[in-house]
């Protein structure tokens, strides 16, 4: 095992979420794609605190703040999605833009 | 031994990844996620962290259970009866995706990482327990207060009559 390939599955994850935020119309496929990201940051921190500083344990805090940071936006992201249905029987991004008016 | 787990357990996040925006059932795709954040979880554990590691296991599959209510509930084609799709602007995004992971795959392959310092501790999640604890006890109150907030955020946010009770229209009244 290397930092490298512990990156490049982060790389690649990432890129998948990159993909399925980008190109999803359903706001909860949306937040899926959200979620591969974060899934993605969170083999790369670990990797960087096991390949570099592993005696520091700051590496493995920061995990800890990512990790809540994704209930976090799970939790937002449902009751936004929950908002956006009950408001505008809207569950698809293309419709939902209430923002512009 | 531990190269060809992590080898297995790459191939698994990345194919169920990709399932997820493939497959035509959103409760699959949810079931799908799961399984990434599984094998992610795994990947954990594999460089020693095993807390960090159960927790995202035990707290993704709990997650991606509520998922598929939400799923159920709200979305189209959940069980995946209907062939449909659900994309939209795919070669766009598939370029600009590609390009993410060719930038940042290069940067993994050519930046020269620093060598690494100190060693890994006998018992990591000892380590992280006295750094939360101690030192780093600051942001676990930060995050403690931050998860409370998201709490009372989500629900004035989901509940129908949000912060100010009843809407205008239900109670008689006009603006309060």
């Amino acid at each position: 095992m290397t930092l490298q390939l512990f990156l490049l599955l982060a790389a690649a994850l990432f890129a998948i979420g990159v993909f399925g935020a980008l190109s999803q119309q359903s706001v909860v496929m949306v937040m899926m794609g959200l979620e591969l990201m974060v899934n993605a940051v969170i083999v790369a921190a670990a990797a960087f605190w096991y390949f570099l500083a592993p005696a520091a344990p700051d590496g493995q805090v920061l995990l800890l703040v990512v990790i809540s940071a994704m209930t976090v936006e799970m939790a937002m992201g449902f009751a936004v999605a929950t908002l956006l249905f009950r408001a505008s029987d809207v569950d698809m991004t293309d419709m939902a833009a209430e923002l512009k008016r | 031994m531990t190269l060809a787990v992590f080898i297995v357990l790459a191939v698994i996040a990345i194919a169920s990844g990709v399932a997820v925006f493939v497959v035509d059932s959103m409760a699959r795709a949810t079931f799908a996620l799961a399984a990434s954040f599984v094998a992610v979880g795994g990947e954990l554990i594999l460089l020693t962290l095993d807390y960090l590691g159960v927790v995202t296991i035990l707290m993704m599959v709990m997650e991606m259970a509520i998922m598929v209510v939400f799923m159920v509930m709200f979305m189209m084609n959940p069980a995946g009866l209907m062939p449909m799709s659900m994309l939209h602007n795919t070669r766009g995004a598939l370029t600009i995706a590609a390009g993410t992971f060719l930038l940042l795959g290069a940067a993994a392959v050519l930046v020269p990482w620093p060598a690494r310092r100190g060693t890994v501790p006998a018992d990591p999640t000892r380590a992280i327990g006295e750094a939360i604890m101690g030192p780093q006890m600051p942001v676990m109150v930060g995050i403690s207060a931050l998860l409370f907030a998201t709490i009372v955020s989500a629900l004035v946010l989901a509940v129908p009559h949000g912060r100010y009770d009843q809407p205008a229209h239900d109670s008689g009244e006009t603006d309060r």
